[in-house]
């Protein structure tokens, strides 16, 4: 291949859809990693911190779409503190100076200010489509910038973003002339928008596939604004969510109408205690006996027996993502009383592909021996309040090959699984452990045999700065978070995130 | 005859109050001492001053964090939540955050892989029907980061579910309506702090709070960094001892004023009514400017009027 031309290996290179693959080819020779590099058009960093902005500009200098990820997943159950960190705004800076020509953003769990989103709109006069996803840290002032600088604006899509609402009508900063428009999401957001506006805006941009509202937009509204859109291929007003006081019977339903189903997520109604009319294992068996497509699911249930998700496991082999929330810790299947081990062990051994998986219930070192013999595509695995010993731990860093994050709360895994196989750290993304039984010893010592793993420990309790002086290695860790990184220790942390 | 000694609710007698047993001296001569017919729970012979304190040693179900808990106006919850004692404290805050999540953690009372009656016995212990498990006490007394106490609901981030969808929940629909802006659950009201000119909001927890003098000092500490220049890093030097309302004084140094949103969306000066009713009243704390703050202050006091 080194014979050819480099203008026909680049074209060869187009060819690759992902960016693992990209990845993989630039690492054969240096001739390829020099024509791969300049012809990269998409970015994607899935750590802010494993990597410094301007190296990766300085990379891919023909950058248009640039990827983001910051805070760990758990940032979403409130176990990260808000400012960890996860700034968005070194990334615009520094593709402010290096790649001006850039055309898309996507940010998840990022810090994002309003001056952030106002350098971005300023900056950038290709600019097409910003995604910001679980952000947080701006208001509709930061969008009003956005509608008002970003002409040729294609795509505004926010998810799931806590948006201060300082009640500016940042729709109406679409310029008149603004009509380039193709998906506009701005579901999360609480305040009102203009209906008048929103109408007129809709009904100038022809190109209007994908629009999900918010709450707040009346149905009159609504009507006029489908009646101007006709070309619309999405339409949503807030997120649509199956609760599970639709009850089994309401899944046996969806079950027997909805055969096409692929991804399912059920939410619970009340968190604080089974209602009367809530989700068991029944209802998951009735929706994988009637929808074999399905490959995505999110569960929130009571109880689950290991003989229903053996059955599940067997009518659904086709599962990626298998996310399954018991809302009691521990609680054992309640008609044997036996662990869940046998019934996650079947999912993963009959559901090949499957890449992403959260357990709960009871559940023994077993379940992981379990997952570390078959799970053998698995990427990312949450974990809590389970396990025995150490030995759980170790068995799924052996056996997941491509493992690449894994979360863990509330288990008692502690420093001699945590430094069983240091390297293998590095070839994931992230480890995150909290409230587990590794102590701080355990992570100097990791963080002293691998130089380009940043070990941070978030310490949260009062009188932080003394704290470090007095604390003991034999003190537990309350939470640790793992990744591997090229940029060194950060320079952002707060007082309360130590890296070793 | 020395009356009889009264039981609190959970089997835990009074062994000798001092002014109960003989009928002691003082105006409480003769009379039925009403601090021995109060519910509480207390170790015997506590003080019902103390009982903030003295309670975790008491039940074996309440982890040792609730004794850190004298913040978080622990008498108020047992006097005003239908779940007693449990209900104490909020999982939220960033402090406790990681102590209650280590109370979750399975210990080796469960050892054994928690097959059969081991295991059952853990998880019953551990998930707790509160509803019904009123008597059991101290089952897992020696064991500090064992049982889970029965209020599933405190863990921090269990379960796993983002803090908005949570809101958006209907765990009942009064709940729902007061849920607007603030995240609720059993003993936390979250609303959000925002400065002007700071670069991020901040949340705080208002029960955790039982007076203005404790939450201006958080506030005080949380925001202390934002306005450095102002008033110098340390705030008004040569200040000892704590004034009633130290953020005010704080923030009257500088040009900054403290506002809340009240239930009905209007802007109101903090400090003018009753902690409680500011507490029940906050949707969203807001520090504003001085120049913007002008004309707050008569209206908190015509809708205080208002109400009475």
């Amino acid at each position: 291949m080194t014979y050819f031309p480099e203008e026909v290996v680049e074209h060869i290179f187009d060819f690759l859809g992902s960016h693992r693959d990209r990845n993989a080819v630039s690492t054969v020779c240096k001739a390829w990693y020099h024509v791969e590099r300049l012809s990269r058009l998409n970015v994607f960093v899935g750590n802010c911190y494993a990597i410094r902005p301007e190296r990766v500009m300085a990379r891919f200098p023909g950058m248009k779409s640039l990827s983001v990820k910051g805070k760990p997943h758990f940032a979403d159950y409130n176990l990260v503190p808000y400012d960890w960190g996860g700034f968005a705004l070194p990334w615009i800076k520094a593709a402010v100076r290096r790649s001006p020509g850039l055309e898309d953003l996507r940010l998840k769990r990022m810090v994002v200010t309003d001056d952030d989103l106002d350098l971005l709109a300023r900056s950038f006069p290709n600019f097409r489509s910003l995604v910001l996803v679980s952000c947080e840290g701006f208001s509709t002032d930061g969008l009003a910038a956005i509608a008002t600088y970003c002409r040729g604006l294609r795509e505004l899509d926010l998810q799931e973003n806590e948006v201060e609402d300082h009640g500016r009508q940042w729709l109406s900063c679409f310029h008149e002339s603004c009509t380039s428009l193709v998906s506009l999401n701005f579901a999360c957001l609480k305040g009102e928008v203009n209906a008048g506006v929103l109408e007129r805006l809709v009904a100038r941009c022809p190109n209007l596939r994908s629009l999900k509202l918010n709450r707040a937009v009346s149905v009159e509204s609504l009507n006029e604004i489908v009646a101007r859109a006709p070309y619309l291929v999405d339409l949503g007003t807030g997120s649509f969510a199956v609760l599970d006081c639709i009850g089994d019977k309401g899944l046996a339903v969806v079950a027997s109408t909805c055969k096409e189903l692929q991804e399912l997520r059920v939410f619970p109604s009340d968190i604080y205690g089974a209602g009367a009319t809530s989700v068991t294992e029944e209802g998951l068996v009735a929706i994988s006996s009637g929808c074999p497509k399905l490959n995505s699911l999110l569960y929130f249930c009571y109880q689950m027996t290991n003989a229903a998700l053996i059955t599940v496991a067997k009518n659904c082999p086709h599962f990626t993502r298998f996310r399954l929330c018991i809302l009691d810790p521990w609680k054992p299947d309640p008609v044997t009383n036996q662990p869940l081990d046998e019934g996650f062990g079947a999912i993963v051994r009959s559901c090949k592909n499957l890449r992403r998986l959260s357990l709960s219930g009871l559940l023994t070192d077993q379940v992981f021996l379990y997952i570390g013999l078959y799970a053998k595509c698995l990427e990312m695995l949450s974990i809590a309040f389970a396990g025995d010993s150490d030995k759980g731990m170790v068995y799924i860093l052996k056996g997941c090959k491509n493992l690449r994050k894994l979360e863990i709360r509330d288990c008692p895994f502690g420093d001699i699984a945590l430094l069983n196989d240091v390297a293998k750290y590095e070839t994931m993304r992230s480890l995150w452990m909290s409230s587990c039984d590794v102590t701080l010893g355990g992570c100097k010592a990791l963080a002293a045999k691998m130089p380009r793993l940043n070990v941070e420990i978030i310490n949260e309790s009062e009188g932080t700065d003394k704290l470090e002086e007095n604390i003991s290695d034999l003190h537990k860790v309350e939470k640790m978070y793992v990744y591997r990184t090229v940029a060194g220790p950060r320079n952002d942390a707060p007082d309360f995130v130590w890296t070793l | 005859m020395s009356p009889p000694l009264e039981h609190d609710y959970i089997g835990l007698s009074e062994l000798h109050s001092p002014a109960a047993a003989v009928g002691g001296g003082g105006a409480e001569d003769g009379a039925l001492n009403l601090k021995d017919t109060e519910l509480r729970l207390g170790l015997p012979g506590s003080d019902s001053s103390d009982r903030k304190d003295k309670v975790a040693l008491t039940l074996g179900l309440l982890p040792k964090i609730f004794v850190s808990g004298a913040k978080r106006g622990f008498s108020d919850t047992i006097d005003g939540a239908g779940k007693w004692g449990l209900a104490a404290g909020g999982g939220g805050s960033e402090v406790e955050a990681g102590k209650s999540c280590a109370l979750f953690s399975p210990r080796g009372e469960r050892g054994g892989g928690g097959h059969g009656n081991a295991g059952n016995d853990a998880v019953g212990k551990a998930v707790g029907h509160e509803r019904k498990d009123t008597g059991q006490v101290g089952d897992s007394a020696g064991n500090d980061r064992g049982v889970a106490p029965a209020a599933k609901a405190q863990v921090v981030g269990w379960p796993p579910i983002r803090s908005y969808r949570k809101n958006t929940m209907a765990t009942n629909p009064s709940k729902n309506k007061e849920d607007a802006n603030g995240k609720q659950g059993l003993g936390c009201l979250y609303v959000k702090v925002s400065m002007d000119g700071a670069p991020y909001l901040r949340k705080v927890d208002l029960k955790t709070y039982s007076n203005y003098k404790e939450f201006s000092l958080a506030l005080e500490k949380m925001f202390s960094g934002f306005t450095i220049g102002q008033c110098g890093s340390h705030g008004i030097p040569g200040r000892d001892g704590l004034s009633e309302s130290r953020l005010m004084d704080f923030l009257s140094g500088s040009e900054y004023v403290l506002t809340y949103e009240d239930r009905d969306g209007d802007w109101m000066l903090v400090g003018d009514v009753p902690w409680e009713m500011f507490t029940d009243s906050c949707r969203r704390l807001r520090i504003m400017k001085g120049s913007d703050a002008i004309g707050l202050a008569p209206r908190a006091m015509e809708k205080c009027r208002n109400r009475n």
